[in-house]
């Protein structure tokens, strides 16, 4: 089959690789229908996570067709198009059964990476890494995906595949930092990153009833989109101080949770850009965390910071002054897909959660290099490529 | 031979898993001499782990290499199934320990599967990857993916 496959450091490419087959008894074989590249596949390709190897096929969020079942599957049939969370869970260890699923203990079979770099490993993600589990990725003809009872997903009738798809990883993820942030009625609510994750979390903060909610981001055309389909106000900030304008906009209190949705490759327009870049081109520090910065600077005290963006292992300047001193309560996590994809697709079908405007860019899988090249670039108003293979 | 556990002596009580977890404390713990116990908490009870008196195969194959024990995890997190060498493991560096080439790899590995096979009746295996021009990175990360469920912090 055809996959696009890294190759190394920003380099990509179509190949023929062998076709997936069930490996597991509890596996099924999807033949793809769309699959979306995502912001956290960047850093895989600019090496800022090193854990790929060449060959690795890229991918995470996709829907696809059920064209093979293992023996073990009980809920999946041929034929059903279905929506796959990009993290894979078990279902049954103790942090599946509390709906920790990223936290699944049985799905990284590479566990010696992560344990050395976090402690303890999280679940598996498909094409992400061999520190993730090795897991083959979404972006080719066809994907095998374990556990399947547990992650895959029947696409109601009415939303379209470029819909759907987002359901796969950027829904679950913009919805988890508004939820396990605590978003409450009459809250203000501030996210940091304007891309499909963050337009969800936004989203996602108004139906949890925040009374303002407000996006940050340096490209008009995401914020253009926050606007116009998620119907919350955005701040660009190459143009606006964003901390004064935040507290022009809460009585001087700050917003009350504040969602970071940017991650290890931050940018600023200040000179705190120069130096992170610096020290995390020189190995000093692994990731840059500007927005998560600045997000604690901002929330309120006693306020919520939720961090939705990856991030590998350690930055600098990180200010746990301002946490300790306001009584913030910080916390991040990769996506728990299982716990949210089910609500997602009903919301999205009943139009309450628009997704399909993120497919600014369906493509043929043979176009997928030229696809990552937009979207790394931020050219074309790319918000995300979608792979059609 | 395979080891074989006594439903009995499995659920022998709190009495017992006191003592056992002050022996863990005392065998693992910084400076002390011994083997060192490895553990891993399944979500499922006692009888289900040692299901029929025999423990699951993956630590069964280790036969009377290992010396098995299990307590009940606090709240409701199942059964702490605890395992170590008979003959003491002690003399490996950190590396070896985290590149799975010391003696307790196999232990590792054999725990991590009978959790596994217990919760979710299988092992996942993970795609079959074949590099495409391996580097001296490319051959690293293949070199550790190889030994990955006998290394790291268990």
């Amino acid at each position: 089959m055809r996959a696009l496959c890294w190759e190394g450091v920003n380099s990509l490419a179509v190949r023929d690789v062998p076709d997936p087959g069930i490996r597991n008894d509890q596996d099924v074989v999807l033949k793809v229908r769309a699959s979306a590249a995502c912001g956290s596949d960047l850093h895989l390709l600019g090496g800022y996570i090193p854990f790929m190897q060449a060959g690795d096929v890229m991918g995470h969020e996709f829907i696809g067709e059920v064209v093979e079942v293992g023996k073990g599957v009980r809920k999946r049939k041929v034929g059903e198009r279905v929506v796959v969370s990009s993290f894979v869970g078990c279902g049954r260890c103790w942090y599946c059964t509390h709906d920790l699923w990223s936290l699944c203990d049985n799905t990284n079979t590479n566990p010696v990476h992560t344990q050395a770099l976090w402690g303890y490993e999280p679940g598996a993600c498909f094409g992400y890494s061999h520190a993730m589990g090795g897991l083959a990725g979404s972006h080719a003809e066809y994907v095998r995906v374990p556990f399947a009872d547990f992650g895959s997903f029947v696409v109601p009738d009415g939303v379209d595949d470029l819909a759907a798809v987002f359901a796969s990883d950027a829904g679950p993820t913009g919805w988890m930092g508004a939820d396990l942030g605590g978003v409450s009625p009459g809250d203000v609510v501030a996210v940091w990153g304007a891309g499909a994750v963050g337009q969800v979390a936004a989203r996602a903060a108004t139906l949890l009833g925040a009374e303002r909610v407000v996006v940050v981001d340096r490209y008009g055309y995401r914020l253009e989109q926050a606007e116009k389909h998620m119907g919350v106000e955005a701040l660009d900030y190459t143009t606006t101080d964003v901390g004064a304008a935040l507290r022009e906009m809460t009585g001087g209190r700050g917003p009350d949770v504040c969602i970071e949705a940017v991650g290890m490759e931050a940018h600023s327009d200040g000179p705190g850009f120069v130096y992170d870049q610096a020290k995390q081109q020189l190995g000093m520090q692994t990731d840059r965390p500007t927005a998560v910065r600045e997000a604690i600077h901002a929330c309120r005290k006693g306020g919520s910071v939720f961090i939705l963006g990856v991030f590998a292992a350690v930055v600098d300047k990180f200010p746990l002054g301002a946490i300790i001193n306001k009584g913030l309560t910080v916390r991040g996590a990769q996506m728990h897909g299982q716990r949210y994809i089910p609500g997602l697709l009903d919301r999205i079908a009943a139009g309450e959660l628009p997704t399909r405007h993120f497919a600014t860019h369906p493509m043929p899988l043979d176009e997928g290099p030229e696809g990552y090249r937009i979207f790394k670039e931020k050219v074309d108003g790319c918000v995300r490529p979608v792979f059609r293979p | 031979m395979a080891r074989v556990v006594r439903l009995g002596a499995v659920a022998a009580g709190a009495v017992g898993a006191l003592i056992a977890a002050r022996r863990v404390r005392r065998a693992g713990g910084p400076g002390k001499t011994g083997p060192t116990w490895l553990g891993v908490t399944v979500l499922a009870p006692p009888d289900r782990i040692a299901a029929g008196g025999e423990l699951p195969e993956p630590l069964r194959a280790l036969g009377d290499a290992v010396e098995v024990r299990m307590q009940p995890a606090p709240g409701d997190r199942g059964t702490e199934v605890y395992a170590r060498l008979r003959d003491d493991g002690q003399g490996s560096g950190t590396a070896a320990r985290l590149t799975g080439r010391d003696r307790m790899g196999p232990l590792r590995q054999a725990l991590r599967e009978a959790k596994s096979l217990v919760e979710t009746g299988e092992v996942l295996r993970t795609d079959a990857v074949e590099t495409t021009h391996p580097g001296p990175r490319g051959r690293l990360i293949a070199a550790l993916d190889e030994r990955a469920q006998k290394a790291g912090r268990l």
